[in-house]
């Protein structure tokens, strides 16, 4: 996906904090807190094909 | 039998009067007329007052025999104020309203966005003004019974429509019954729950949304300035938008979402209406001031439009033609357009300049105007009532958002109505110069207004003619130019000459504005003498010249206004 790749070590690490921060935004708040969080990613790719992207990854699958 | 109220309505702030109904028996002649318009609400008043500028008579028929109930339309915008500046009653607009540009969203006690509309220092007036609907009826109905072009016929309902080629025979019903009237051109602008759209069983094209709004007026003394206040998902009413406007006359509008489910005689129950009001007079700090309620409605968000506004001889304009959310102020404001766009294209046909083809014209710009406002006003209501559980989660991310990262602001934008760019119009000159212009309102964009002098700007000179701008240093409009002018006013086309840019009055121009300083010609990109722009009689631009010539003025002319091929 690009370039700019996620060292393992970094990959790691976003695991266990998105991982812990979904704890602690609870069941009722996780996917409230997960959009938020998207929109503030999408904000630092300020790229909306981009974005689309990893909507289209993100919905195979699920 | 036609019984209109005849008992004036309630209201706490606004005197009533009631009109005397127009009876057949005291009227026998025959009823044979160029043009009808159903409906003496803004929008068929406008256009009333637009025909009666190029000298075309009209019947104006009004169901009711006083003006609208309740204060409806409340936000005028620029444009609008330009629209009716020119058909004589800006001024009381002025004098009256209240004009404000800022609005402010709030979230959790916090401000979240402050919209600021761009004021010009080149414009007249203010981005919007707060005035209730009853005053503006009220000025533009002093306005049309001066007139002896128009009569206003109140208590008079169109019952039935059937139409020819030639024509429309109305059977219209009165306090005393009906009578039957026949016109070449019908105009619809009853309205959004237009009869006329009914009876010739016309569907509109669009969304509705689920979101239902009260609106209420009330009275009450608040120390805030005249800004559009949000407020979203309160304590109070939760997942909800609720939104207040200052009025005139110590008056403020307060629409709040209902929860999904309430229906509307629940909502607007005394009970209901004072727990809510009170609650939001509460989270705003003004807990316990006392209020008294002037009108409420419910109102829900819808988006539709007829996919054209001609229908044989029937013309359709405003809220008949087309329902838009209010949240962007897009009902009245959109209308004015509509009436300001049929009214002289409909008038040169009524005169035979023109044929009827010419008001395909007015269908396809107001239609496509429509089309855009509903694309953005629906980013508008998406926002404000959220439509699924996906817009509901976006919406709530951006409020939580919102409270500390300021990008997501500008989605609280609820895109205000603004005058519709006619690139794609049919009256554009093909043969111009539009796209060596650096600067200036491109093909049919509506003008930019410039201040000439103290109370003195461009609009101002402006009237129901077409307009031809020409740029020039030299003593004379060229004499080329001005057979092309003097021939085809000759043929009957409203045309003035407007000269730019010379301290004395040029030969062959009708007014010669100095613009010493060359502010003019600067905000309209004019490089050079012998620059032109041709506004049509709703001041759009048609045509721009870097080097005007005969030929180009001529057939520019010739294509806007679809002058007849015989002349």
């Amino acid at each position: 996906m690009g370039p700019n790749t996620l060292s393992i070590p970094g990959l790691e690490q976003v695991y266990d904090a998105l991982a812990t921060a979904i704890d602690a935004a609870g069941a009722e708040k996780s996917e409230l807190f997960l959009v938020k969080l998207a929109l503030l990613n999408a904000h630092a790719l300020a790229d909306p094909a981009v974005f689309q992207a990893h909507i289209d990854a993100a919905l195979k699958d699920l | 039998m036609h019984q209109p109220h005849a008992e004036p309505r309630r209201s706490i702030y606004y005197p009533y009067q009631v009109f005397d109904a127009w009876l057949p028996s005291q009227h026998p002649q025959p009823q044979h007329h160029a043009v009808v318009i159903a409906g003496a609400g803004p929008i068929g008043l406008v256009a009333a007052l637009e025909l009666a500028r190029h000298g075309v008579k009209c019947v104006l028929l009004e169901s009711e025999r006083q003006v609208s109930e309740g204060s409806r339309a409340i936000v005028f915008t620029r444009r609008s104020m330009e629209i009716l500046q020119q058909v004589g009653v800006a001024d009381h607009v002025t004098q009256n309203g209240l004009p404000w540009r800022f609005g402010n969203s709030y979230y959790r006690g916090q401000r979240v966005f402050r919209m600021e509309a761009p004021h010009d220092p080149d414009d007249r007036f203010s981005p919007m003004i707060n005035l209730q609907q009853q005053y503006l009826e009220e000025y533009l109905i002093d306005a049309v019974r001066a007139n002896p072009l128009i009569e206003l016929r109140w208590g008079n309902r169109v019952n039935a429509v059937t139409q020819d080629g030639q024509g429309a025979t109305l059977e219209v019903d009165t306090p005393e019954g009906p009578y039957t009237l026949r016109t070449d051109w019908l105009v619809a602008a009853d309205g959004a729950r237009s009869g006329i759209r009914s009876m010739l069983d016309l569907k509109l094209e669009g969304a509705s949304y689920e979101g239902r709004f009260v609106i209420a007026d009330i009275r009450i003394d608040l120390p805030l300035p005249t800004e559009r206040l949000a407020f979203f998902d309160p304590d109070w009413n939760p997942g909800n938008t609720i939104l207040m406007h200052r009025e005139p006359h110590g008056i403020w509008r307060v629409d709040y979402q209902l929860p999904p489910g309430e229906d509307a005689e629940a909502a607007l129950k005394p009970e209901s209406l004072k727990a809510r009001i009170d609650a939001q007079l509460a989270m705003i700090g003004h807990a316990g001031v006392p209020w008294v309620m002037d009108w409420c409605s419910v109102y829900s968000a819808r988006a539709l439009t007829l996919p054209d506004y001609v229908h044989g001889r029937v013309l359709f304009a405003g809220d008949a033609a087309h329902l838009l959310p209010i949240f962007g102020v897009r009902g009245a404001n959109t209308g004015f357009q509509d009436a300001q766009a049929l009214a002289w294209r409909l008038a040169f046909v009524v005169k035979g300049l023109a044929a009827a083809p010419l008001l395909a014209g007015y269908s396809s710009e107001r239609v496509g105007a429509a089309r855009e406002i509903i694309d953005e006003a629906g980013k508008s209501t998406r926002f404000m009532t959220p439509p699924t559980r996906g817009f509901r989660l976006l919406r709530d991310a951006v409020l939580s958002l919102s409270l500390s990262e300021p990008f997501v602001g500008p989605l609280y934008h609820w895109r205000t109505s603004r005058p519709h760019e006619y690139r794609h119009s049919p009256a554009n000159s093909a043969g111009d110069d539009n796209a060596l212009f650096q600067a200036g309102p491109g093909h049919g964009a509506p003008p930019q207004n410039v201040r000439l002098g103290a109370d003195d700007h461009l609009l101002d000179h402006l009237d129901h003619h077409f307009s031809l701008l020409y740029f020039t240093e030299g003593a004379a409009v060229p004499d080329a130019l001005t057979e092309v002018v003097t021939e085809l006013r000759a043929k009957g086309l409203p045309l003035r000459v407007i000269a730019v840019g010379s301290a004395q009055p040029v030969t062959g121009a009708d007014e010669t504005l100095a613009d010493a300083d060359g502010h003019l010609r600067e905000r309209y990109g004019v490089l050079a003498s012998g620059a032109a722009y041709l506004l049509r009689p709703d001041q759009h631009v048609c045509a721009r010249w870097m080097g005007l010539d005969a030929t180009r003025l001529r057939a520019a002319l010739i294509n806007a206004a679809g002058l007849n091929k015989e002349v």
